[in-house]
């Protein structure tokens, strides 16, 4: 009797999304039927989205992917001797040898896609652990100037370095501390949260945990956004789990630390991605920005020293303990150190995630990667860093993906997403939703936000009516270049500061979509 | 800061006033959401911060928030019911009022947009014969935009009965509606 042939079927959202579920159930009927022995093991998702379901065998020589797989296609995959890596239509070949992959990163990501997101074992195997069983033996100030050293910046967006604000919060006295995920990934264009909250739950809890020893907090809360259900059953699975083996607890591997943490539920609104505003969340109250001073860090939740940080940051904690600030360090240019996994969303061939060092163009993205438009159109405008990112035209996509060098150019790399749009575009549009989306999004604390974006709307709507002769147009679009400024320098948080940054850039680059001289925009621009 | 924090202790605590001797009242009231909420109030009131996960349950059991359960809530926690209505009507998750029997959420943020979101959010409309934040006439579907599922890879996407959906044709959309009639009319 020989060993069942393990079949991966992934259970991402992205997966489930195209019947992946169906896609198991018929995997393990048919195979019944013909009296083959397999195993189907639910994985994370490699992240090459545009083949999901992706579904792997597991051979001697190593991952073979078919994708991607639907109910349809099952009965001719198993007629074409897939379980031994059988030719067909949908082979891909060896998983890590598909080139989107193999020439990828993958530090974070290490075992998303890999391992089966809920198995201690699998998550122990391949590398998980390491980090926190270096940090239980160091002192928490080590901790501290390791991750200081490593050069990690929040993965958020606002790319904050991270070890400086465990160094504030470990260095402010208080009986009570808290470690914070920030998991409201509300973000158009952005997926990574959501693939490793659902591929690699555990990596999320032990950087947590490592955050905890670090700075002397033994509870955490992970505020996920209630778009997101698959995410958070399974952290929950992961954290019930965690427990039942000591991962977590009054005794954290038996070292006599406490640590423990609980996922709360967001409702729905954009805002609470803003941590302040998020703190007020899970006080239980509306998600109203607070003003700052006091950082988070002196006095955030419940008025306690917090750490807050997004969970691409916090599941990079382990990797850097474990191989070392340096050999995190050493990857990336300039200030921004270490890989990203950005996100190709929107109108591309190839979308999914790409894990690697900063430094390369958003053309290689686009291309390499991406594969261009999914459309079969020329590409026009990518939006970096989410709605309150900037639109960026060809002539920027060479600039190297760096924190610092696209703040030169008025862009914002953030957390990572990137949104590609063909010549179909209307950028007059999609500034008018980007006012739009902070109308709606507002927490209506501060005015230039809750009035100036649905000014900015209004005005917009006055430029593009066509019925205004030139010369009222340039006016409205004085206007609208004046609120712009007013929001951006008047506005308490990221929602109104940042808003005018997809504003402008339409405005700056995209000109003829606004019905106005381009010598006037670039006037502006420069 | 003071201030902010003697309150959040206060909404924490579980109340002095409206306390346990107003929740065990609450649990035998003749109003099954009164009750109910009581129940879920009993078990969930004394974590920090509870009032979210509490309107989380309340709405899971009972479909929405009723205006009965909003007294509960704030006599139980110790707030105003201005308080818990300002809370409820701050996210766009929670309803005063119950869903159809099935939802359809729509992503209309930029990523689907790119890829012909707001086509396919038109065809909602006209397939359903009714607006964002409405339902149809026979309470089959309530219509709902979301701003963003994280399938952006994947646009357009959608959302029915919390059960995600990608790379969403208006033919698809057709099937999944129809299916979804068909699975529970």
């Amino acid at each position: 009797m020989s060993a069942p042939v393990v079949i991966y079927v992934p259970r991402d959202a992205a997966a489930l999304a195209m019947d992946a579920d169906t896609v198991a159930r018929d995997i393990e009927r048919m195979a019944d039927q013909r009296g083959l022995s397999v195993q189907v093991v639910r994985n994370g998702s490699r992240g090459l989205l545009w083949l999901e379901p992706l579904v792997e065998i597991a051979t001697p020589q190593g991952r073979i992917a078919y994708g991607p797989v639907q109910p349809e296609d099952v009965a001719s995959l198993f007629d074409a001797g897939w379980l031994t890596g059988g030719e067909h239509a949908l082979r891909l070949g060896l998983t890590e040898e598909i080139p989107y992959l193999k020439h990828q990163e993958r530090l974070t990501f290490a075992r998303v896609g890999v391992i089966d997101p809920l198995s201690l074992q699998d998550y122990a195997a391949h590398g998980g652990l390491q980090g926190l069983k270096r940090a239980l033996a160091m002192e928490p100030a080590q901790i501290v100037d390791e991750m200081v050293e490593s050069g990690l910046r929040g993965r958020g967006g606002a790319a904050f370095p991270t070890g400086i604000k465990w160094k504030t919060v470990a260095g402010t006295p208080g009986d009570t501390k808290y470690i914070v995920c920030n998991a409201d990934e509300g973000d158009s264009g952005t997926f990574a949260d959501r693939l490793l909250m659902e591929g690699d739950p555990y990596v999320l809890i032990e950087g947590m945990t490592i955050a905890g020893l670090a700075v002397g907090a033994t509870y955490g809360y992970i505020y996920v956004r209630s778009e997101y259900p698959h995410a958070i059953a399974t952290l929950e699975a992961a954290i019930a789990r965690a427990r039942s083996v000591g991962w977590l607890g009054d005794d954290v591997h038996g070292s006599g630390r406490r640590f423990d943490l609980e996922v709360r539920k967001g409702a729905g609104a954009y805002i609470c991605g803003e941590e302040t505003s998020l703190l007020e969340s899970l006080e239980g109250k509306r998600g109203v920005v607070r003003a700052k001073p006091p950082l988070p860090a002196i006095s955030g939740l419940f008025g306690k020293p917090t750490v807050i940080n997004n969970v691409i940051s916090l599941a990079t904690v382990p990797i850097i303990l474990a191989k070392g600030a340096a050999y995190y360090r050493d990857y990336g240019v300039g200030r921004s150190h270490g890989t990203l996994p950005f996100q190709l969303a929107g109108n591309l061939k190839q979308g999914g995630l790409v894990e690697k060092a900063f430094g390369l163009s958003l053309r290689d993205l686009l291309y390499e990667f991406g594969g261009g438009s999914a459309s079969g159109r020329p590409l026009r405008a990518v939006q970096v860093g989410g709605p309150l990112g900037a639109y960026l035209p060809e002539s920027q996509w060479d600039v190297p993906l760096d924190y610092e060098a696209y703040i030169q150019i008025s862009a914002m790399i953030g957390h990572g997403g990137l949104v590609a749009f063909d010549d179909t575009v209307d950028m007059a549009r999609m500034a008018r939703y980007a006012m739009e989306f902070c109308a709606i999004e507002s927490c209506g604390k501060c005015t230039p936000c809750r009035i100036g974006s649905t000014r900015g709307m209004e005005t917009i709507d006055k430029i593009a009516a066509g019925s205004q002769s030139r010369e009222q147009r340039e006016q409205q679009v004085h206007l609208l270049r004046d609120l712009c400024d007013t929001m951006l320098g008047g506005s308490l948080c990221a929602l109104g500061g940042m808003a005018p940054y997809p504003v402008l850039s339409a405005l700056n680059h995209f000109p003829q979509d606004f019905g106005i001289e381009s010598s006037q925009s670039a006037a502006h621009a420069a | 800061m003071h201030l902010r924090e003697a309150k959040s202790d206060l909404a924490s605590s579980g109340g002095a006033r409206g306390g346990k001797l107003a929740l065990d009242a609450a649990q035998a009231s003749t109003t099954p959401a009164i009750a109910a909420t009581a129940r879920i109030l009993a078990r969930l009131k004394d974590q920090p911060g509870p009032l979210l996960p509490v309107l989380h349950a309340v709405q899971h059991e009972l479909g929405c928030i009723p205006a009965e359960a909003v007294q509960t809530i704030a006599e139980a926690l110790n707030l105003s019911r201005a308080e818990v209505h300002g809370v409820i009507t701050f996210y766009p998750h929670f309803r005063t009022e119950p869903a159809a029997r099935h939802t359809l959420e729509v992503c209309r943020a930029e990523a689907c947009q790119s890829m012909g979101g707001e086509r396919l959010a038109a065809h909602a409309r006209a397939a359903l014969g009714c607006d964002f934040h409405a339902s149809t006439p026979d309470g089959s579907f309530t219509l709902e935009p979301v701003y963003c599922l994280g399938l952006c890879a994947q646009s357009p996407a959608v959302m029915i009965d919390g059960q995600p959906h990608a790379r969403v044709t208006e033919a698809k959309l057709d099937r999944l509606l129809a299916r979804t009639l068909e699975d529970t009319p």
